[in-house]
């Protein structure tokens, strides 16, 4: 394989590993729609969810573009199935309770603050461009999710008790943020990516803080989960993908 | 630039781009149709491309404003009314848009419905948490806030402790 194909098939994974993730994520917290505890989180969960597929729509155009085989963000989205996923498994969580999809949200979005603060600097003008108007998007949605942590954790005993139990069943899936996807080293080498083992720190004083203040015991990093990089997906996803690619499985290339 | 930071018609010779800039002052925001998508910010260059076409650049507020697609067919159907029928329209994400990009006139407009205009974001992304927001009604500075995200995606819900009226806060971005 010549240098420059592998480069390419080492941007489109990465493009895919982040369009992947927005998308996945969004379409979680989409499903509160209509169901949330109250009126005013039902609006923020879908707002946040818009935002995240609104992420998801430029970077699996470009993820297409890349790949320069003609599919689209509607083929890559409706037309691949799990193997061909690369989103963290913590995206694909089920929602549980609130305080478990808040909680998945503030892991997450402390994460893409700080991955899309490194991004908008990329040699790579389409993933700057990206990355400069998402990060002014996460930021809002961390302070919402974090404050949201802070506000359950240190709540009331059921509150806590509900935020101790969804930190326990997530933590493992934090580990996986941290890991590279194929070639994604000498693409952060270029300038291109960021290199996502480097993110781990800013990460982990960011969560720190809010779990202090949410009275929170941060749990010690045990073994992690991991998989979803290389399109091994919890049972979850499956499910996911189903509801979301329905009717193009059922209509290919149906449009209205 | 006509007004501030906005984007808005240049001095040009060319008969066409001033009758497309006439043309898109014409399409308003379908979220807050009192706003033209000049005043918005959201036109960010009327001009030919290399084979000489008329080309009209818009740039997305949020990454996910269900809006834009609305928006950009909106401008397609001005510019045809105008009879600039080879026009076409693009979007680009980059530099992303901001809420400085409001036109002074588009601030006024804001205030008169009773949408508090965002404060000029500088260097900043977004509005302090604790920033004071005066009661577009009242005028009182006693509000709180009921949610940080409101009915659309650049606006959040605040509650006037005076006279109990809740109103919208466009979002600093």
């Amino acid at each position: 394989m010549s240098t420059q194909a592998s480069s390419r098939d080492a941007l489109f994974a990465y493009a895919l590993r982040l369009g992947d993730t927005s998308l996945v994520l969004g379409h979680r917290l989409s499903e509160w729609c209509g169901h949330a505890p109250e009126l005013e989180e039902d609006i923020a969960l879908t707002n946040i969810a818009l935002d995240l597929v609104g992420h998801a729509r430029l970077l699996l155009t470009y993820a297409g573009d890349v790949e320069g085989k003609g599919r689209d963000e509607d083929r890559l989205a409706y037309r691949r199935d799990v193997f061909d996923y690369r989103n963290h498994l913590l995206a694909e969580q089920p929602n549980r309770d609130f305080g478990h999809t808040i909680l998945r949200q503030f892991l997450h979005d402390a994460w893409a603050v700080e991955l899309y603060e490194r991004l908008a600097g990329s040699a790579d003008a389409t993933l700057a461009a990206i990355a400069a108007k998402a990060v002014k998007e996460v930021r809002y949605h961390v302070r919402h999710s974090g404050e949201w942590v802070v506000r359950l954790g240190d709540g009331t005993d059921a509150s806590h008790a509900r935020m101790a139990d969804a930190l326990d069943r997530l933590w493992p899936y934090t580990g996986e943020m941290f890991e590279r996807t194929a070639g994604e080293a000498e693409l952060a080498a270029a300038g291109i990516a960021v290199d996502a083992a480097e993110l781990k720190a800013a990460w982990t004083a960011r969560v720190s803080a809010v779990l202090e203040e949410a009275t929170l015991p941060r749990p010690a990093d045990g073994w992690m989960q991991s998989g979803g990089l290389r399109g091994e997906h919890s049972e979850h996803l499956g499910y996911l993908l189903a509801e979301m690619q329905f009717l193009q499985r059922a209509y290919p290339d149906a449009t209205w | 630039m006509p007004d501030g930071a906005c984007w808005g018609p240049e001095e040009t010779a060319d008969a066409a781009v001033r009758a497309a800039w006439t043309a898109l002052a014409q399409v308003m925001d379908p979220e807050i149709p009192v706003l033209s998508i000049i005043e918005l910010g959201i036109v960010r260059a009327v001009r030919r491309d290399d084979g000489g076409r008329l080309e009209v650049v818009l740039t997305p507020t949020y990454s996910g404003c269900p809006a834009t697609a609305m928006i950009v067919l909106e401008a397609e159907l001005a510019l045809a009314r105008a009879g600039l029928t080879d026009a076409r329209v693009t979007t680009t994400i980059a530099p992303p848009w901001t809420t400085d990009w409001i036109s002074e006139t588009g601030r006024a407009k804001l205030a008169e419905i009773g949408i508090v205009p965002p404060p000029k974001a500088g260097k900043r992304a977004l509005t302090a948490p604790d920033e004071t927001v005066a009661c577009p009604r009242c005028g009182s500075p006693d509000t709180s806030v009921v949610s940080p995200f409101g009915s659309t995606a650049c606006k959040a819900l605040h509650r006037c402790n005076a006279c109990l009226e809740p109103f919208d806060v466009f979002k600093c971005h």
